[in-house]
């Protein structure tokens, strides 16, 4: 079972999948505080295929949130086209978002997120109490993820019990369960001390060598370097979208 | 997610901030308790009155002087005592007269002081006739009543109630002991058997006397034909409201009167006495009930409060949820079971107690609580109506946070 579901196996080739994981055609997002207008993205295109390691990349105030807000469909383009994993979003009500959400993206985030009474099991399998997956198979599954994080001996332990570095695998476990698409990581690192940080990245490579697709936020250019392909964005707009040499 | 699992989420969060739950809980539970507590001495209250009206005997009509009031508000005859007479009751006995009148029991009914060796006891002396026995549904105990024989001559015996002869002897083996009413001897034939227990008249504390005797050797003087109540007992109970047309009916005629309206007596059947005492008691409960109900309004403020105060400080939780793929309707039902389990807990805890004082305070207060299953059944359902109804608002706003301010909150 867990190798039937966490590996894949098939690596992915960048740039040449039929249909691209994302897809953002023109995107624009306005955001309205009374009559202050403010452009947020100016008309975004962007393309990512299975199996790619994106880095985007962007000061504050780049749009690099709300450009990450839209990927990972917590919120909504007011004009052009997303669509995820072939699916167009942009039309989708709040309902359909959050199952969109469920079926095909795991996230991490930078404050890890974990709800601190549940063992980490429990918060592992959180995506798969949404997505209406049996009981059994969750725990099965959640353990499988956690094992594949190294953290198989600190299933029934709670997040308080674990150092950050542990805290973000177990949010990354978290992100993998559901067998997402995508895996969106937003500033993983930012909250990790040095050690914990190459963990973690170390981590997120083994993924993308098992043909994960991954697209990662930061501001971090030591972090971005870990992905295969790096976007700047800056003023609402791409400004570099180029192959990390390595 | 399954009904399970959000009730096992709903749970652990009461279950995570204790003093908080608790608190809340008070609040409904309090609500619960005061509503059971005042609908069971409410009903309590109205079993007790129609106990003591029941006690009186069976099929009964109660006739006694004096007129109700008329659609005008006026009032004719009251308090002219002397309206009914012992010939009145002989004539409602007559089955010619009246064929489905049973038997009748004229009461004339004072309270004295009665004497026995060095010790008195005042108690109410009720001068009847040998039918007052069946009327009444009393029987004695020891000794015998006294007979026909006994009024027709005005025979100075008397029957006794049993806490009469303990007050007076300090046991109720007391046949052939002498007792004084009005400086008249009388031996004491027998003893009334009890009537069982009624909280306000003791109907046991009484001496029974011939009617005769009554009037001649206690009262005297003008008032001496009158009698203060006639009891008319119907033949069946099917006989009762016919028994009730021919007393009005006899009545009116032996007194002359042809405007029904302006009767100088009125008769009651035990039934319309019931409705009349209860009627005020559950006037009363209604309006306590309400009081009390106010008291489970505050505590569904209560719950209203610490359900937002919830949903604030788990805004981050909700946008986790949410970025995981919790649809609105989750959140909402999520929070909606936490405050269902705080309103559920106070409804079950608060039955709990309302039962615990329903036993207790009886023995303290000398009140009956009657907890009917209705009544506790109905406010856990209440408790939990109101958990659901105030967690409605708190919940809603908890399904309408938007992931990513959510996610980003401090």
């Amino acid at each position: 079972m867990a190798e039937l579901v966490l590996d894949r196996s098939v690596p992915g080739t960048p740039g040449t999948d039929a249909t691209p994981v994302i897809e953002l055609v023109g995107a624009r997002k306005t955001y309205r505080t009374g009559s202050l207008e403010f452009e947020a993205l100016r008309g975004v295109d962007l393309a990512i295929g299975t199996g790619e390691y994106v880095a985007i990349m962007g000061p504050s105030g780049s749009g690099k949130s709300t450009l990450m807000n839209i990927v990972g469909c917590l919120d909504v383009l007011t004009h052009g086209e997303y669509r995820l994993a072939g699916e167009d979003v942009g039309e989708l009500d709040e309902e359909e978002l959050a199952d969109v959400r469920n079926r095909r993206l795991g996230f991490v985030f930078q404050q890890f997120h974990l709800l601190p009474s549940l063992p980490a099991w429990r918060n592992v399998e959180l995506p798969l109490v949404y997505g209406r997956v049996p009981a059994a198979e969750r725990r099965e599954r959640a353990v499988a993820a956690l094992e594949r994080v190294g953290l198989g001996g600190k299933l029934d332990n709670r997040p308080g019990e674990l150092s950050g570095g542990q805290q973000q695998r177990v949010a990354v476990a978290r992100a993998l369960v559901g067998e997402p698409a995508l895996i969106l990581a937003d500033e993983p690192t930012g909250n990790l001390d040095s050690r914990s940080t190459e963990d973690v990245l170390a981590l997120l490579d083994e993924l993308h060598a098992q043909g994960r697709t991954i697209v990662l936020i930061t501001h971090e250019l030591e972090v971005a370097e870990h992905a295969r392909r790096i976007v700047f964005v800056r003023d609402g707009l791409l400004q570099s979208d180029e192959v990390n040499p390595r | 997610m399954t009904w399970s699992e959000t009730l096992r989420t709903g749970w652990a969060a009461v279950r995570g901030h204790k003093l908080r739950s608790m608190l809340t809980v008070l609040g409904i539970l309090i609500g619960i308790a005061a509503v059971i507590l005042t609908v069971g001495l409410g009903l309590g209250t109205q079993k007790d009155v129609s106990q003591q009206i029941s006690a009186l005997g069976s099929n009964l009509l109660i006739v006694t002087p004096g007129s109700s009031t008329d659609s005008d508000g006026v009032r004719g005859g009251f308090g002219t005592a002397a309206t009914l007479t012992r010939s009145d009751a002989e004539a409602l006995a007559s089955s010619v007269n009246a064929p489905d009148i049973g038997a009748v029991a004229p009461e004339k009914e004072s309270s004295l002081s009665v004497e026995a060796n060095d010790t008195n006891w005042t108690t109410t002396v009720v001068g009847t006739t040998v039918d007052w026995l069946d009327v009444r549904s009393r029987s004695v105990a020891s000794g015998e009543f006294f007979s026909e024989e006994d009024d027709a001559a005005g025979a100075t015996v008397a029957v006794i109630g049993a806490t009469t002869a303990t007050e007076l002897f300090g046991t109720t083996n007391v046949v052939g002991q002498q007792v004084t009413i009005a400086d008249t001897p009388f031996t004491i034939v027998g003893v009334l058997a009890t009537a069982g227990a009624s909280t306000d008249a003791d109907l046991d504390d009484t001496v029974v006397i011939p009617l005769t005797t009554a009037a001649d050797t206690v009262s005297g003087g003008l008032d001496r034909s009158s009698v203060s109540t006639i009891y008319v007992q119907a033949a069946s109970a099917d006989q009762l409201s016919a028994a009730y047309q021919e007393a009005n009916q006899l009545l009116l005629n032996l007194h002359d009167i042809t405007d029904a309206d302006s009767a100088d007596f009125t008769i009651a059947s035990q039934d319309s006495l019931v409705s009349t005492a209860t009627s005020v008691y559950r006037t009363l409960t209604v309006l306590l009930t309400g009081i009390a109900g106010l008291s489970l309004l505050v505590g569904g403020i209560g719950v209203m409060n610490i359900m937002l105060v919830s949903v604030t400080e788990r805004t981050r939780e909700i946008g986790l949820r949410k970025a995981l793929g919790a649809p609105p309707w989750a959140i909402r039902r999520q929070f909606l079971v936490e405050a269902a389990v705080l309103g559920l807990a106070g409804g079950v805890l608060g039955a709990a107690l309302g039962i615990v004082a329903a036993l207790v305070l009886p023995g303290l207060l000398d009140t009956s609580i009657v907890v009917s299953g209705a009544a506790v059944g109905g406010s856990v359902a209440i408790a939990l109506a109101i958990g659901l109804v105030f967690g409605v608002y708190p919940a809603t706003r908890a399904a309408r946070l938007a992931p990513i301010d959510a996610l980003r909150s401090e």
